[in-house]
């Protein structure tokens, strides 16, 4: 209604060039949503159509053999679980427990600053650094070799400044008094936390979770020299000490190095259909995490 | 018994702490390594020979290792990302923030989460079989892998970022503001770009920021669409980035030419170190608005 009225005023009283003005702005603008909207719309639906008849059983359950030449993407698919698998069961007790000590323990405001500061900074350096570095210290000083491990304790470092933000927003909502009150029944400080603070957290830690998930699956070139790019098919155990592809490194070297479209568009809408899942999944959590905080 | 107790906090406390202090661990580490394998390259080129020499021929008879086109092409493709992503991106922030419907607001907020989230290498992937032969028939060139190609990906892939901070920035601006503006005459349209993009300019300008770090950091896709060829840059020749010429002799490299490769590395992590503090000033301004 109100504007409703705006409108209808803006039609009468207003200058020819002030009319100008308003009419460029608004369409340029309904332009650039519909360009931002028009990319999405054109990179998705390119990469299902192209993709999609290129998956198949076929595909999706063998490992690349050279006596038949024929390339599966099961021993990447399972590579890029485990490096997955891995990197969150690292990452998620050191992030959120920097979160704790940050929201529970630190009373020393240099060292929080210190803390956040590093963390904003880890956040901004691009993944090839990431990976030249993981290379140098994983595999070459802590001579684990090129090896899935070597790429997930990179990713753990790349990835520690998202768990601890969500880590620590969450934590930021659970009230100062359930605190108080488990300290007035004569809990310590660490069962206080265990009990009443940790439990109030599992919302961004899940949160973190999804998030890593979701940059991890979409991870090359932090791993093309700390995880390799071997196609073996192992179990999880030996898989991690063993160099391997995942999809996304996979796709990079079919597509740049062998020429190999079809498969590279088949992986391509595999990470996209993924990737929409773990949109949609972040978005519904958000949601019921937002909803239950209310009530 | 209490002072068993009280040992135990303390370890506990110690041990959160050490789990606090692994970023910091992590961000000297990172540092440390770059510095200490990049400057050995760099001082037995030469400075002024490795920043400024315009010839990369590192497997060449009498290898000679400047980098002055792998800058000048950061800067550039960065820059030409930032003329045309910047604008779409904001221009797109303030209808986001200001006047999409709800449910479009929840719609398109969508799409540029997941324009934020596709991989890399699938830019890199649409790009090589829809950009790079578009962009020969278009300019009818021999070859579409350039610059113009790299600054194209770029400029789409930053656009999340400058889109969802410039969108916080502006829908953080007191509705007083705008309130005041329209019992003044303004219309809503002039109100949005008259006063509330003014009151948000350095939420906005971390936004573009955060883009530039984005563009200049970019490897993967980058690597796929730039023809990666070590020339000066050009708008329609093949090119390398700083990201890219690590990325593509890293595999084979050995010896002084890996070296060499560390301190490119380490030129890129100053850039970024440069653009993480313009980040953190303007974010901090804005956080004082």
């Amino acid at each position: 209604m109100e504007k409703q009225t705006i409108s209808i005023m803006e039609k009468q009283t207003i200058s020819g060039k002030r009319k100008f003005y308003i009419g460029t702005l608004r369409f340029l603008m309904y332009l650039s949503a519909a360009i931002t909207c028009g990319l999405v719309l054109f990179i998705v639906i390119y990469v299902l159509i192209k993709g999609i008849p290129n998956i198949s059983w076929e595909l999706l359950s063998t490992q690349p053999s050279y006596m038949d030449k024929s390339i599966g993407i099961l021993p990447d698919i399972l590579n890029t679980l485990y490096i997955i698998i891995a990197a969150l069961l690292i990452v998620i007790p050191i992030g959120a427990g920097a979160a704790v000590y940050l929201t529970e323990y630190a009373k020393n405001k240099k060292i929080v600053s210190i803390i956040e500061y590093t963390a904003e900074t880890l956040s901004g350096i691009p993944s090839i650094i990431f990976g030249l570095v993981g290379m140098l210290f994983f595999c070459e000083f802590m001579n684990m070799k090129t090896s899935l491990i070597a790429g997930a304790l990179t990713l753990v470092i790349m990835n520690l400044p998202t768990i601890m933000r969500t880590t620590q927003e969450s934590l930021k909502t659970v009230p100062q008094s359930y605190r108080e009150g488990a300290f007035g029944l004569g809990a310590g400080k660490w069962r206080t936390i265990r009990t009443v603070v940790l439990p109030g957290c599992i919302d961004g830690i899940i949160t973190g979770c999804i998030l890593s998930i979701g940059r991890i699956l979409g991870e090359s070139a932090a791993l093309l020299f700390t995880a390799g790019s071997a196609h073996v098919l192992n179990g999880f155990f030996q898989a991690l000490g063993d160099p391997g592809s995942t999809l996304t490194v996979a796709l990079y070297f079919y597509a740049k190095e062998r020429g190999e479209f079809g498969v590279a568009f088949a992986i391509a809408a595999i990470l996209m259909i993924l990737t929409l899942l773990i949109n949609l999944l972040a978005a519904f959590v958000g949601a019921v995490f937002k909803k239950r905080r209310k009530i | 018994m209490k002072k068993k107790k009280q040992l135990f906090e303390t370890i506990i406390h110690g041990v959160f702490l050490i789990l606090g202090l692994i970023t910091v661990g992590s961000v000297l580490l990172i540092t440390i390594y770059l510095i200490i394998s990049g400057i050995p390259a760099i001082r037995e080129i030469g400075i002024i020979d490795f920043l400024f020499g315009t010839q990369w021929k590192s497997t060449a008879a009498e290898p000679s290792f400047g980098i002055l086109p792998f800058i000048l092409t950061s800067v550039y493709g960065t820059a030409g990302a930032v003329v045309i992503g910047v604008p779409v991106g904001f221009l797109t922030a303030v209808y986001l923030a200001k006047i999409a419907p709800p449910k479009i607001k929840t719609l398109v907020t969508g799409a540029v989460g997941l324009l934020a989230g596709i991989p890399s290498v699938v830019y890199g992937l649409v790009g090589m079989l829809v950009l790079v032969p578009g962009v020969r028939v278009l300019f009818n060139l021999p070859d579409g892998a350039n610059l113009f190609s790299a600054i194209i990906v770029l400029a789409i892939m930053i656009l999340p970022s400058i889109i969802n901070v410039s969108v916080t920035a502006l829908e953080a601006v007191p509705k007083e503001y705008e309130d005041a503006s329209l019992a003044l005459g303004a219309t809503p349209v002039e109100t949005y770009f008259k006063v509330s993009v003014p009151a948000a300019k350095s939420g906005i300008a971390a936004a573009v920021v955060l883009g530039v770090g984005r563009a200049i950091g970019e490897a993967m896709a980058v690597i796929m669409v730039s023809g990666n060829v070590a020339n000066m840059p050009s708008l329609f020749q093949s090119v390398r980035f700083l990201t890219t010429a690590v990325a593509s002799e890293m595999s084979y490299s050995a010896g002084l030419q890996q070296q060499a490769l560390f301190s490119i590395a380490l030129v890129l992590f100053l850039f970024i170190m440069l653009i993480n503090a313009t980040l953190n000033f303007f974010l901090k301004r804005s956080k004082e608005d």
